[in-house]
Parts: structure tokens; C-alpha cells; sequence
């Protein structure tokens, strides 16, 4: 655990009773969550379990039914979406892009771009950019803002195995370099139980939320993962357990 | 100078280019194309009524393009795609506004000069409201411009920036209403939209950034224009048209010029990709 007592500060973002309906639907139900500095906080559940709908209500896209989102004074929000698709017709560098709605002193565009592994490619049309590094693109435009609170929606979606640990490590620097709370969505649970200090599974409603392996073994998430992931978990602990014998 | 007619329209036509290209980048990047199209055709339904009512015809298209560029807006994403329901709404409104045309009574009216423009009897009073319209979308676009540009790459994006995509639509909308009002007699109802497209359409692929795309376009437009009117005024042709034909040639001169260099490119460096950056750069 890198923060000692998360719970003596004060938390960066909260979210109290939430609810959010669209038409008659129900989308998320009495959500609670608080969000400390330095502190990954990941998102898991299955699709249409409403996470995407969470993200958009704390950027303030969705306007939630009831309930309140809390972001603490003068708190910046970097947000890295999960896919952009960018229309041919227009055309983009990535110096401008990031650049976007403010312009940005050109040492901050650098140091951003080199935080977020792309400095090399600031003059390069973001319609050449591979996937992988598309997104480190977004994470760097997300880093111009030097966040208080970094908020990720499956950034890494579409990325192979390496180009998904390439992010995650770019992820890992940056929350101690800005000091930044992170709070992403992932599908990638290895990743999640490798970097996450808290876990929050979501079905509609918070089914159950802890630590990584506190929520792993949870009944709640396994009935709702099903047996692979439990494998996949298991295989989790296999490795854990050998990391720690060899050390 | 502002007494030969020919100046009166050169200027009118150029104020107009202005205007148009950069709002027509956007039209572009954000998929309005039919948007437009409905906008402009409303616009002789305005036409109509400004007759019957006896006040100015730019007030009654402003209102009538506005009325109608908000409806679209609101419908949109309610059960219809976007193409069907601006396909309805775009001929409904020519319709509409062409069968209220006639039901006018003692007015005589020359409708091809609002279906097709009629640049040439533009006089001094048309010019200062021209040059004001044109100078109101100008300066909307270069306040808003970074946050449009925002809202046009995604509307999430814009909201984590604190940005609100539907003001950002409005801003669109309102400068869009205002073009057609000050275009419709240069170019006419029928013709606004490739005012609007075909010359960001023209400069996309010699362009970088989106700031470089609507002035290279705004460019394209104003020879369009003055091309345009000369040609008319050498051939006898209408102007209108021949101001939308020479658009139409400036693009597919450009067309055929990219497409040719790039064949040539793939031709001289056969399967090498060192100008793309991708290379260079991987962790």
C-alpha cells in the first residue's frame, strides 16, 4: 500500500448516493466511492454494468438522477477516453491536438509528451498513429493539465499485450510524478490486480469493493465473472506467490 | 467603385467566400453536409414569408433558417437516422416554401434569383448587411474556435474540459443561419451547400491543422468567386452556377493533382515508409 492512511486526507473526488436512470432504466444504482491522491482506484464489471455511465457522470456528461459528485477546490481532472475516432476530413498533428481547448507553453507539451512515452511524435498527423500510440497521445493531452485526478475509460481497449503494459507503466510513473488519484476502467484483470490499490466491481450497483485479492475471492465477483476469470485469477496468485518466494 | 455592379458583386461574393469556407470546414469534420443543405433550402420558405409580411428578406431567412437549423438539432438522435430525417426536412422545406411563393398575389416574383442567386443587382444596402453578417460569423467562429474544434473531436473530451457541446452547436447553427441569409443572394437556396463544402472539401488534402484548412479554404472560395463572376460575365452565363462550377473544377483539379503525386510517391519509393513516423518510434 503506497498511501499509509488514505482515509486521514481528504478525498480528491467523492461520489455520494448516486443514482443514474435513463428513460426508465435504471443505469447505476447508490453508488459511493472516494477517490485519494497517488491512489489507483479500477473500475471492473461486466459490459453494460454501467461503468462507461460512471465516467461520463464524473467528467459531467451525465447528469446523474439523484445523488452528488464532489470534486474538491481547484482540482484539475485529466481524462483519457477509450476510443477516439478522429474524422478523416479533418486535419490533425498531434502538437495541435494536444494543444486543444488551451494552448500550452511548448516546454509543458514536451514534458507531457515525454511523460506519456510520445515525444516523438509530436509532429506526426494523428491519422498515422498506431493504436498504442494514439492513446499515449490522449494520456499526454490528459497529463497537459497537470491532473489532480486522472480518470481513464478502458484506455487501454484494442492495445495488444505489450502496448497494454507499455500504458499501464506510463500510468504507474505518472501517478507518483504529478501526485495525481487515478481512477480508470479496465478490462485487463491482470493488470488491475498488479496496480490497483482499490477495487470497485460494478453491476448496476457496487456488488462488492476492497483491495484486489479481498475482492478476487469475493463470491459476488466470481458469480458474475464466471469460472475463467476465476482461472485467470488463480494464475494471478500462482504468480504472486512465486514473485514472493523468490524474493 | 461601389457604383459599377461588377465591384458590388466581386465584393459581395468575396465577403461571402469568407464566411462561408471556414463554417464549411466544420459542416465537414462534423458530418453536416445535409444539414446545410436543409438550412439553405428553408431559406425560400424565408423568402416567402418576408414577401407576405412585407419586411426584409434577410430577416425572414435568418429567422426561417434559424427556426429550422433548431429543429434539426432537436430531432436529431429521436428515432430517425440523421440523413432520412434532414432528407425529409430539407425537400419538405424547399416544397413548403415554394408552394408559399406562389400563393403571393400582386407581388411579382423572380423566383430563379432566389433559387439560383442573383449576385449582379446586389446594391450598396445588401453589401453593408453582407459585410455585416460576414463579419458576426467571423468573429463567432474565432471566438469559439478552439472549443468547436473541441466539441468536434468528441463530445466527452469537451466536457472534461469544461466545454459544452450543445452551446457549441448552438454557436454552429446561429453562424450557419446567418451565411445562408447573406449567401442566398449570391449563390441561391439551391446552391449555399457547395459554397459551404466544396471548397474545404478542395483544401483538405494540402492541409496540416484545421487553422491552415479553413483559410486555404476560405482562399479556394474567394477565387472561386471572382473566377466565377468573370467567367459568367465573358460566357453569358449565369453566375451562380458558374461560380459553383469553378469550384467544382479547382476540385477535382485538386483531386486528380493528389491522387497522381501519391501514385507517383508509391512509384518512385516502392514499400518505403520512412516519411511516416511510425519507424522511428516504438518503445
Amino acid at each position: 500500500m503506497r498511501l499509509a492512511h488514505p482515509q486521514d486526507c481528504d478525498a480528491v473526488l467523492s461520489v455520494r448516493q448516486l443514482n443514474v436512470r435513463f428513460g426508465g432504466q435504471q443505469v447505476l444504482e447508490n453508488i459511493n466511492l472516494d477517490l485519494y491522491r497517488e491512489q489507483v482506484v479500477t473500475l471492473i464489471g461486466p459490459n453494460g454494468s454501467g461503468k462507461s455511465t460512471l465516467v461520463k457522470t464524473l467528467i459531467g456528461s451525465v447528469t446523474p438522477t439523484s445523488g452528488q459528485v464532489t470534486i474538491a477546490p481547484q482540482q484539475r481532472i485529466g481524462y483519457v477516453p477509450q476510443r477516439l475516432h478522429l474524422d478523416p476530413t479533418l486535419p490533425m498533428t498531434v502538437k495541435r491536438f494536444i494543444n486543444l481547448p488551451r494552448r500550452h507553453r511548448d516546454r509543458d507539451v514536451h514534458r507531457a509528451l515525454e511523460d506519456a512515452g510520445a515525444e516523438a511524435l509530436i509532429h506526426a498527423a494523428m491519422s498515422e498513429l498506431s493504436g498504442g500510440q494514439f492513446q499515449r497521445v490522449l494520456l499526454a493531452r490528459a497529463l497537459l493539465v497537470k491532473p489532480d485526478i486522472l480518470i481513464l475509460d478502458e484506455a487501454t481497449q484494442g492495445l495488444d499485450h505489450r502496448g497494454t503494459a507499455e500504458f499501464y507503466q506510463h500510468i504507474e510513473t505518472v501517478r507518483h510524478t504529478y501526485g495525481c488519484a487515478v481512477l480508470m476502467v479496465s478490462h485487463d484483470l491482470h493488470v488491475v490486480m498488479r496496480t490497483a490499490d482499490h477495487v470497485l466491481c460494478l453491476n448496476r450497483s457496487v456488488c462488492c469493493e476492497g483491495k484486489p485479492e479481498y475482492v478476487a475471492s469475493s463470491p459476488d465477483y466470481q458469480s458474475l465473472f464466471g469460472d475463467q476469470t476465476a482461472q485467470t485469477l488463480a494464475l494471478y496468485h500462482h504468480q504472486h506467490q512465486e514473485a514472493a518466494n523468490a524474493g | 467603385m461601389l457604383d459599377d455592379f461588377m465591384w458590388r458583386a466581386m465584393f459581395a461574393g468575396v465577403l461571402v467566400a469568407m464566411a462561408a469556407a471556414p463554417l464549411g470546414c466544420f459542416v465537414v469534420w462534423r458530418r453536416m453536409a445535409y444539414f446545410g443543405d436543409a438550412t439553405a433550402h428553408a431559406a425560400i420558405l424565408g423568402v416567402a414569408l418576408a414577401l407576405l409580411l412585407n419586411i426584409s428578406i434577410f430577416l425572414g431567412v435568418l429567422v426561417v433558417a434559424l427556426v429550422m437549423a433548431s429543429c434539426v438539432s432537436l430531432l436529431s438522435g429521436r428515432g430517425y437516422a440523421m440523413d432520412t430525417l434532414l432528407g425529409v426536412m430539407a425537400h419538405s422545406a424547399l416544397a413548403i416554401g415554394l408552394v408559399a411563393v406562389s400563393f403571393l398575389t400582386g407581388v411579382r416574383v423572380d423566383l430563379n434569383a432566389y433559387l439560383f442567386g442573383d449576385i449582379l443587382a446586389v446594391g450598396k444596402s445588401d453589401l453593408w448587411l453582407i459585410g455585416g453578417g460576414v463579419l458576426l460569423v467571423l468573429m463567432l467562429l474565432f471566438w469559439r474556435w478552439s472549443s468547436l474544434l473541441t466539441a468536434t473531436l468528441s463530445d466527452e473530451l469537451a466536457y472534461a474540459s469544461g466545454i459544452q457541446p450543445r452551446r457549441e452547436q448552438l454557436v454552429l447553427t446561429l453562424a450557419l443561419a446567418l451565411v445562408v441569409a447573406v449567401a442566398l443572394k449570391v449563390v441561391g437556396v439551391l446552391l449555399i451547400a457547395a459554397l459551404l463544402i466544396i471548397p474545404a472539401a478542395t483544401a483538405r488534402p494540402f492541409c496540416r491543422t484545421p487553422e491552415v484548412m479553413a483559410i486555404a479554404a476560405a482562399g479556394v472560395a474567394m477565387l472561386s468567386v471572382t473566377a466565377g463572376l468573370k467567367t459568367a460575365y465573358v460566357m453569358d452565363t449565369p453566375t451562380g452556377p458558374t461560380i459553383v462550377t469553378l469550384a467544382a473544377v479547382l476540385f477535382t483539379l485538386a483531386t486528380v493533382l493528389t491522387q497522381s503525386w501519391r501514385l507517383l510517391r508509391q512509384h518512385i519509393q516502392p514499400r518505403d515508409k520512412t516519411a511516416a513516423p511510425s519507424n522511428n518510434e516504438r518503445l
